[in-house]
């Protein structure tokens, strides 16, 4: 029940992005594709077979630990890249005050992705949301449904080839539909004036 | 023998109860599925998603200035701290820089609305909870910053006043000479809410002891902002990865102890004393100078030195007969169907009906629209004699024609965008907030995401919730501020 | 000073309502039943959206809508109209027409904003394009967001609406 004040310091500390890239590399050399950097900031485009064992080592590590899952989404690149959807973990140590990213390419064909709801707590629901927009599965995670959505949409609205405007009004969500047709048959007992 | 028997015939099970989403005290569209033995919760299950708007694939279809007013309606309690949020993000991405007066009104009304977000917190929290005077209370003050961000960019809660490169335009001083006299009185109305609450013993009750978390697993959690912050991390975007103004001036972090409900309450109210401090010190070191960034290759023009804008009063739109050739692309451009005319015939403006928007005069190929200043109100005739070619126009209104081109292929189209991804958080009120833009050198994004702290607090609700009483599921959704237009997208 | 009542007699103060001091009012059941109702309008506490907040704004101590009657009620029962404030989507629509069912008659709805009105900026896959297509609108409200002026206004309208009715309180209408 006491709140203290403290003054943080503005200067960053911890690994530049580049050298963290490179244990990565040294870590699992034949799990890495490719490193990216833009801006300063640095990507790491990995294979999803051992992801859960990257960010792990990530996690764990006394000299990293990437304790804050900043975010955790999808990105679908239809026609634009060999494999189509890239999972992106942001990282960032508190402690330390350096960040990665890591990218985990999943294809089309097969896009499931293990779940890592054990490192992190708070990817629960970020692995929903992606399960949700773009139907990727992450396997072992506690309770994969639809988070955003209603449970019974069809289609995964941030995939490319989705409409932005959606189905029409025919092949539109049963629950939507069914309730503005029974609005439209309650319609003559409403008052009018 | 008899508490055996009673087992045997009256069975005791769990109840299922809904909360929301229709509820005075879920903070929006929350629903809530919570499983209850007696008073005591035994799980809860939330379900967001009735305001998915779609604003990240919306945000994919629009180009990088038109997406911004979506940002406002993310959180809509402190839209201010997400436009911010959304053009640092942006001109990380352009790679540009503001200038340095901009960083200082950001900062200004970027603490602003956090003060304006905190209060309404205290007030539906503390509505929440019982305390009716305190919403009477703080809404008093937040109006008041309301009024102010009306003088400076006329709306008062979806403002889009930020803008890539800069701010929409320079605060007038009255507006700073308001703003000083608040910070002045500020403090003192804090000083009010707390008389009320801070030490009542049933806030205390409700409070202290409820939803604790201990550092770690709020940080496991994904935790960020004051709700991170309570329980005693000392991590604050301000200060971890500086933006705008922030590491010009000096502000503590407030950070609890207890990880409950009564230590984020704190936390957020030394807050506001802290933004109260920044506002100050920037007012005090406002520096002069432009408020937009002078950049064409990504920079949307000035508005006043655009066609439209520079003599909106006097000048006529004119069609020199000799080099119209009839195309028909103007008289379909019109918006107010001034333009009449046969096909490969010479077309001709009807003055009376001009809106003067000058749409026309950007769609003509052949140099045959023109502007002739002073010809308002002329005839014809008198307009014919005054108007010269296009390119032979001064070069100030040459230049406020380039610029109005510029703003429309910018807004359509947007500017040529380095390719790249980048992740930029800032600290709004409620937390870290994140955009991350995959650009694939187009004027839009590829992919837009937003990282909304209220989505990650949603999802640590079963966590707090669990093993406390009903009415401590209200505390609960309170401390941790959410929002559900942010939560959702 | 009292007025001398006995030489007063009926004093038309508008049409269709006489005096007959000091306490005697003659008018017609519409008219006094009207005038209850658009008195003390009973809005359900049902916030959508950014517009929500604006609607706090005037429940709150700047604005006060309690000074027309407006009080906010926690449950659709127990009131008499809905403000619907802000975007509608797909998946909260069934929930409005549901709060909506559940008002009893005589009931209004109120569109606030441009979400509510008309679908707004979000045409998208997700969001429903005004709450006219499965609910029957009595006021729009427009702007993004309404200022709490405007909304008070929109309320003004339709107590204005409701000052028109014939006979809506009557079963066999």
């Amino acid at each position: 029940m006491a709140v203290t004040q403290v003054r943080l310091t503005f200067a960053p500390s911890g690994l530049a992005p580049l050298a963290i890239a490179e244990k990565i590399r040294e870590a699992f050399p034949d799990q890495v594709v490719e490193v990216v950097e833009f801006r300063d900031q640095v990507s790491v485009i990995v294979k999803k077979g051992q992801i859960v064992a990257i960010l792990r080592y990530l996690h764990d590590d006394p000299f990293l630990s990437f304790d804050h899952l900043q975010d955790l989404t999808a990105v679908d690149y239809a026609k634009k890249k060999d494999v189509r959807f890239e999972v992106v973990y942001s990282l960032y140590s508190i402690k330390y005050r350096h960040r990665i990213r890591i990218r985990a390419q999943v294809p089309e064909n097969d896009p499931k992705i293990d779940s890592v709801v054990p490192i992190w707590a708070g990817a629960n629901w970020h692995e929903r949301e992606c399960y949700d927009m773009f139907g990727i599965t992450f396997t072992g995670h506690p309770d994969l449904r639809r988070i955003l959505m209603p449970e019974d949409w069809e289609g995964y609205p941030l995939r490319k080839d989705y409409p932005l405007k959606g189905p029409d009004f025919e092949h539109d969500w049963p629950g939507f539909t069914d309730m503005v047709k029974r609005s439209r048959e309650l319609r003559e007992f409403e008052w009018e004036g | 023998m008899i508490q055996k028997e009673a087992e045997r015939i009256f069975e005791t099970r769990e109840l299922n109860v809904n909360m929301g989403p229709q509820h005075p005290a879920t903070h929006g569209v929350l629903r809530l599925v919570l499983d209850i033995d007696g008073e005591t919760i035994v799980k809860v299950t939330p379900y967001v998603g009735y305001l998915h708007r779609g604003i990240e694939k919306l945000g994919e279809n629009l180009s990088y200035f038109q997406a911004l007013p979506l940002t406002d309606r993310m959180d809509y309690v402190s839209a201010m701290s997400n436009n911010i949020g959304y053009c640092v993000a942006v001109e990380k991405l352009f790679g540009i820089d503001p200038p340095m007066r901009a960083k200082f009104i950001r900062t200004i009304v970027g603490e602003m609305s956090r003060i304006a977000n905190h209060l309404l917190w205290l007030a539906t929290h503390a509505l929440d909870i019982g305390a009716m005077t305190v919403f009477l209370y703080c809404f008093r003050e937040r109006e008041w910053i309301l009024d102010l961000f009306e003088m400076i960019c006329g709306a008062r809660l979806t403002v889009t006043y930020p803008r890539v490169g800069g701010v929409r335009n320079d605060v007038p001083q009255a507006f700073l000479d308001s703003l000083w006299k608040f910070t002045e009185e500020f403090p003192s109305r804090i000083l009010e809410y707390e008389t009320l609450i801070d030490q009542n013993r049933i806030w205390l009750q409700r409070t202290v002891g409820i939803g604790v978390i201990s550092a770690e697993e709020a940080v496991n959690w994904g935790m960020t902002g004051p709700t991170l912050r309570g329980s005693g991390v000392p991590y604050d975007v301000r200060k971890h990865m500086p933006y705008d103004a922030y590491d010009q001036v000096e502000f503590d972090v407030p950070i609890g102890t207890a990880g409950d409900t009564y230590d984020r309450y704190r936390c957020r109210m030394l807050e506001m004393r802290q933004s109260n401090s920044i506002i100050r010190q920037c007012i005090e070191k406002l520096p002069p100078g432009p408020v937009m960034a002078d950049d064409p290759k990504f920079v949307l023009p000035p508005k006043d030195k655009m066609l439209p804008i520079t003599q909106p009063t006097d000048m006529a739109y004119f069609i020199i007969e000799k080099a119209c050739k009839g195309c028909g692309m103007c008289l379909r451009a019109c918006p107010a169907k001034a333009i009449s005319g046969e096909k490969k015939k010479a077309h001709k403006i009807d003055q009376s009906q001009c809106l003067q928007c000058s749409t026309c005069f950007t769609t003509c190929k052949f140099k045959a629209l023109t502007v002739v200043p002073g010809g308002k109100g002329l005839s014809d005739e008198k307009l014919a004699e005054l108007a010269v070619a296009p390119d032979k126009l001064p070069d100030d209104i040459k230049e406020a024609q380039q610029n109005l081109t510029r703003q429309f292929d910018f807004i359509k189209k947007g500017p040529k965008v380095p390719e790249g991804e980048i992740y930029v958080a800032t600290e709004v009120p409620k937390g870290e907030l994140g955009f991350y833009f995959v650009s694939d050198g187009s004027g839009k994004p590829y992919r837009m995401r937003v990282r909304a702290p209220s989505f990650v607090h949603a999802g640590c609700l079963p966590r707090l919730c669990v093993g406390h009483l009903v009415a401590d599921v209200i505390a609960a959704i309170g401390t941790i501020d959410i929002v559900l237009g942010e939560c959702d997208r | 000073m009292l007025i001398d009542t006995s030489t007063v007699g009926l004093v038309e103060v508008e049409r269709g309502v006489k005096v007959l001091p000091p306490n005697v009012i003659v008018t017609s059941l519409d008219k006094i039943i009207n005038w209850g109702r658009l008195s003390s309008i009973w809005p359900t506490t049902f916030g959508l959206a950014c517009c929500a907040i604006e609607m706090m704004a005037v429940g709150a101590s700047h604005y006060d809508f309690d000074r027309f009657g407006i009080i906010f009620r926690g449950s659709p029962r127990q009131s008499d109209c809905v403000i619907v404030a802000g975007t509608v989507t797909k998946k909260m629509a069934p929930v409005v027409r549901r709060v909506y069912d559940q008002i009893p008659e005589p009931r209004y709805v109120v569109a606030m904003g441009s979400c509510a009105c008309t679908g707004g900026v979000f045409k998208t896959y997700s969001t429903v394009q005004g709450c006219d297509t499965f609910l029957p609108v009595d006021v729009f409200v427009p702007g993004c967001p309404p200022r709490p002026e405007t909304l008070l206004e929109g309320m003004m309208m339709l107590q204005e609406k409701m000052r028109k009715e014939r006979a809506r309180w009557s079963p066999w209408r």
